[in-house]
């Protein structure tokens, strides 16, 4: 009794100030301010800067503007992410909607060969490109030994072999943003606008394709913006003319040293990358990346694009008629699946053909192999460098994974508790580092860890993949999260629960299948990653993906095919891992 | 009420729509089995069931959203069951409305007129008009979301009078809406109908819905029609113990047809109606609770225990436990003494008041 009277006081001495459960946003927030805001501000200020005085100076951006070698490289850097971003469209849109309608448990499993390509390492994929493109590679094969052609065809170190392998790359990642807006979409109203009188082509281009329009305008932002700081697909893909800008500031850092230079350019990526999501902003509003309902615009804009549309739909309809009259009614009706299966095929396809490589028995990258032997296995199990890379990316992607995941999880659960207008503000800075080019990123880092002594640390390389991973394991627990019944938590508190008891008892077991997704993707997240591992990871202390960057560069051989299967199959079995966990609650 | 009844094939009025036969399997499940039924000019037909009961199948056969597996759909006298969803000029209200959500309230009834290329200018008055008749005029530049359920709904009838299909189907339009909602928009479906002079088929599994607004009603279950007559003749004549089961509160009592004119159930004999007779001995007597009255009449009576007393305003109804568990209900009106609770009652009804349903 004189016990609970006597703390009363000594209670309210004690009372934070009332944030609400924001609080358990604060740190992430911190460790995104000093580990993503702080260095990509830094490398921006560093621009500004002469190097010599630490004086104002735009002497820098004097300099590319007066070179004509930068400006070039400018100018190829925004054509081929223009026309990735055009192309990715183009091939994903069939797929998503053809995904998009599929029965739902079908979906699921179909949705698998969108998924894999998306997690499968750039390195692995610009690798099986090179053996299928390459003047020896299996395309020329078949085409010089059928007699197609009698000169090796030049596929490679062109505008076309960038285009294909940018492309390939990024197919995925314009699926998976266009599918939620699809899957989103009411179906009976394109049904409603046939019984209305619309044919077919009309109240797909005015209804369906006028409503996924927010989710392609997403995709072909997203796309946009993570080619801008494409360098692997260019490096290996493309010629010198396809030299693109983060090739450029890999070049003024790693050879010449020159930090401001670097950081206009990485100024420039970054300036682009955010003017572009602006006009996104202005003319869908962001929210719909994340799944919110579009804004509409209104006025002469909007009645403008409904005439284009009607004229498309119009066109469209004269166009199906005649490939029905072409191919019957039942052909016309399978045109949808063949597009999609060849997709398919086109992501996944160059991918498997990299495994009958690493089982060769020749010296060379031949295909089709000449016979088999596990003789590259064994190279790559004997060799302690390709060993001690593969065990650290192992233990840098798990302490990432735990990193990302408790900081994703912790965010999400603020965020959904929360009700007030910071929630939005929270969430878009926790996405931001997708959004913002990795090599901007990457760069900033290395100034800062070079300071703080991080390079070539497991500390830096942690930190570094968990800014990375924290966007995607915060998206998967938030949406686990939305789904969850908030009335739970009530039931707990009311039948005697404290916060504690109810997090452990009743929130975390509902959303484990969340948690374990989560932390697998933070996982491959980590084990793909080579940007950051270009910088900060040191000679000797290599991850897995820096090693086979390293070989690639030098010399191409089947230990590579070897080491791309392993990886891959790692990636696979975690990625089904994860896509089984987030299913079943 | 004056109800004009149309016979199928043989009314007055030609027959707007005519089904033959349709019937729709979906593998080793049947949605619908083979039915037919005639809708006459100007007729309001509910498709009445309980979910399941494929009248959602049979509305969605009619307007061409699923392809039959057999049978005819005939408009206007023309064979329509091969032409596509757009070019069969019916009219769809969706239970959900599905109205589109990327145009305004006047945009979206414009929709159908531009797709059958009217002029700019007779646009613009009939939407103007339709627009009057559900009084919605002074929203017409809002978008649906920013919408009441209940305007929401007056929009997609708008949508739909506007072009005036030959047929204008209806598929549970007042499900999402509220019990109050729902009666005014009832007798607002009922004064666009009467003022448009439309042909309705209407889908609802609310049998006061159908009793409310149909010229006709169209009982089904089991994927199959179960009876078709106009309202009066369904509740008063129930061809099916279902049929009585389902419009209405009934008393039913299940038997076996004895020689003398007599159902033999397990409350009793009870004398069958003038006229009634059973094919294969067996038979169901029903009985409505208004047709109940407290006291005993000869050969017609069952006695039981009062349970539940519910008062209704205008009437009481009194719930009985009869001898084997079975309840009965009877109404009163006004001014009629109530029993108490737990009170022994016994009732009867005149016999001809009862109908025997097979």
């Amino acid at each position: 009794m004189s016990g609970a009277i006597a703390a009363r006081p000594h209670r309210a001495g004690w009372r934070l100030p009332r944030l609400g459960p924001l609080w358990l946003a604060l740190p992430g927030v911190i460790f995104l301010g000093v580990f993503f805001a702080y260095p990509v501000a830094q490398l921006l200020g560093l621009s500004l800067v002469d190097p010599a005085t630490g004086a104002f100076s735009t002497a820098t951006y004097q300099r590319i503007a007066g070179t004509d070698v930068y400006l070039r490289v400018l100018g190829i850097t925004f054509r081929i992410a223009g026309y990735t971003a055009l192309y990715s469209l183009l091939i994903g849109y069939p797929l998503a909607y053809w995904l998009a309608r599929l029965p739902d448990m079908f979906r699921g499993r179909m949705l698998l060969f969108v998924m894999v390509p998306f997690w499968t390492s750039y390195l692995v994929k610009t690798f099986a490109w090179m053996i299928v493109l390459g003047r020896s590679g299996i395309i020329n094969a078949l085409a010089t030994g059928s007699g197609i052609v009698d000169q090796p065809l030049a596929l490679l170190h062109n505008e076309f072999g960038v285009m294909v392998g940018m492309v390939h790359a990024m197919v995925p990642l314009a699926v998976m943003t266009l599918l939620p807006v699809m899957a989103g979409i009411d179906r009976r109203l394109v049904q409603a606008a046939q019984t209305l009188g619309a044919s077919p082509a009309h109240a797909f281009w005015l209804v369906y394709f006028k409503l996924s329009l927010p989710g392609v305008a997403a995709a072909g932002l997203l796309v946009f913006i993570s080619s801008l700081g494409f360098f692997i697909v260019p490096a290996f893909l493309g010629g010198r003319r396809e030299t693109m800008l983060a090739q450029l500031i890999i070049t003024q850092i790693q050879e010449l040293l020159n930090w401001p230079f670097a950081g206009a350019l990485a100024a420039m990526m970054l300036a682009t990358a955010l003017i572009s999501c602006w006009l996104y902003d202005r003319l869908f509003g962001l929210s719909t990346i994340a799944g919110g309902s579009a804004q509409v615009s209104t006025g002469r804009i909007r009645d403008l694009g409904l005439v284009i549309l009607g004229w498309i739909a119009a066109l469209a309809g004269k166009l199906a008629a005649l490939t029905r009259m072409v191919l019957g009614k039942r052909g016309s009706g399978l045109l949808l699946p063949l597009v999609a299966w060849l997709t398919i095929a086109f992501l996944v396809v160059p991918t498997l053909l990299v495994i009958p490589l690493a089982f060769t028995s020749s010296q060379f990258l031949e295909f089709p192999p000449p016979g088999y032997s596990l003789t590259w296995f064994e190279t790559y199990f004997a060799s302690p460098l390709w060993i001690q890379a593969t065990i650290r990316s192992f233990l840098v992607a798990f302490a990432t994974a735990v990193a990302a995941t408790t900081v994703g999880g912790f965010t999400a659960l603020a965020l959904a508790n929360s009700r007030t207008r910071w929630g939005g503000l929270i969430f878009a800075f926790f996405l931001a580092p997708m959004i913002v080019p990795r090599i901007v990123i990457a760069v900033g880092l290395f100034y800062l860890f070079a300071r703080m002594g991080l390079i070539a640390t497991d500390l830096g390389l942690i930190i570094g993949h968990t800014v990375l991973a924290i966007p995607f394991t915060l998206v998967t627990i938030a949406a686990v999260l939305k789904s969850y019944d908030q009335r739970l938590d009530q039931a707990a508190a009311t039948l005697g629960a404290n916060r504690l008891r109810t997090l452990v008892g009743v929130t975390i077991p509902l959303v484990k299948g969340g948690l374990v997704a989560a932390f697998l993707f933070a996982f491959i997240t980590s084990f793909d990653e080579l940007t950051i591992a270009i910088f900060i990871s040191g000679g000797i202390k290599t991850t897995l993906p820096k090693q086979m960057w390293d070989d690639m560069i030098l010399q191409l051989n089947p230990t590579l095919a070897a080491v791309s299967v392993v990886v891959f199959v790692v990636v696979t079995v975690m990625l089904v891992t994860a896509e089984r966990f987030r299913r079943t609650p | 009420m004056t109800v004009v009844a149309i016979q199928p094939h043989g009314g007055e009025r030609p027959p707007k729509l005519v089904v033959e036969g349709l019937c729709k399997r979906y593998g080793a499940t049947t949605a619908l089995e083979a039915s037919s039924l005639s809708v006459g000019e100007g007729e309001f037909l509910t498709l009445l069931g309980p979910s399941g009961s494929g009248k959602t199948t049979l509305l969605q056969l009619i307007c061409g959203l699923v392809e039959a597996s057999e049978g005819r759909v005939i408009i206007d006298g023309r064979d329509q069951s091969r032409t596509p969803v757009h070019q069969r000029d019916i009219g769809l209200v969706f239970q959900h409305y599905a109205l589109f959500p990327h145009l305004t309230v006047a945009e979206n009834i414009a929709f159908p007129l531009k797709m059958r290329g009217r002029a700019a200018a007779e646009i613009a008055r009939r939407v103007t008009d339709t627009l009057e008749m559900v009084h919605l005029g002074h929203l017409a530049q809002r978008f649906p979301r920013e919408l009441s359920g209940g305007q929401q709904q007056r929009v997609a009838l708008a949508r739909c009078f506007v072009y005036q299909p030959s047929i204008i189907l209806m598929d549970e339009p007042l499900g999402a809406l509220d019990k109050k909602l729902r009666e005014h928009m009832q007798i607002e479906i009922k004064r666009l109908h009467r003022e448009s002079g439309a042909t309705i088929v209407y889908v609802t599994h609310d049998q006061e819905e159908a009793l409310a607004l149909s010229d006709r009603i169209c009982l089904m279950n089991h994927a199959r029609i179960e009876q078709l007559g106009t309202p009066r003749e369904i509740y008063e004549r129930p061809r099916t113990a279902f049929a009585a089961d389902f419009i209405g509160i009934s008393n039913i009592f299940r038997g076996t047809a004895t020689a003398n004119g007599a159902l033999e159930t397990a409350h009793g004999l009870f004398a069958l109606p003038d006229g009634a007779r059973c094919d294969d001995g067996k038979g169901a007597l029903v009985i409505r609770p208004e047709h109940l009255h407290l006291g005993a009449e000869a050969g017609n009576s069952v006695s039981g225990t009062v349970s539940e007393i519910v008062y209704a305003g205008s009437e009481t109804r009194i719930i009985a436990r009869l001898g084997d568990g079975a309840t009965l209900v009877l109404r009163l009106g006004p001014g009629e003494t109530v029993p108490g609770l737990d009170e022994r009652i016994v009732a009867g009804w005149q016999r001809d008041k009862a109908v025997l349903v097979s």
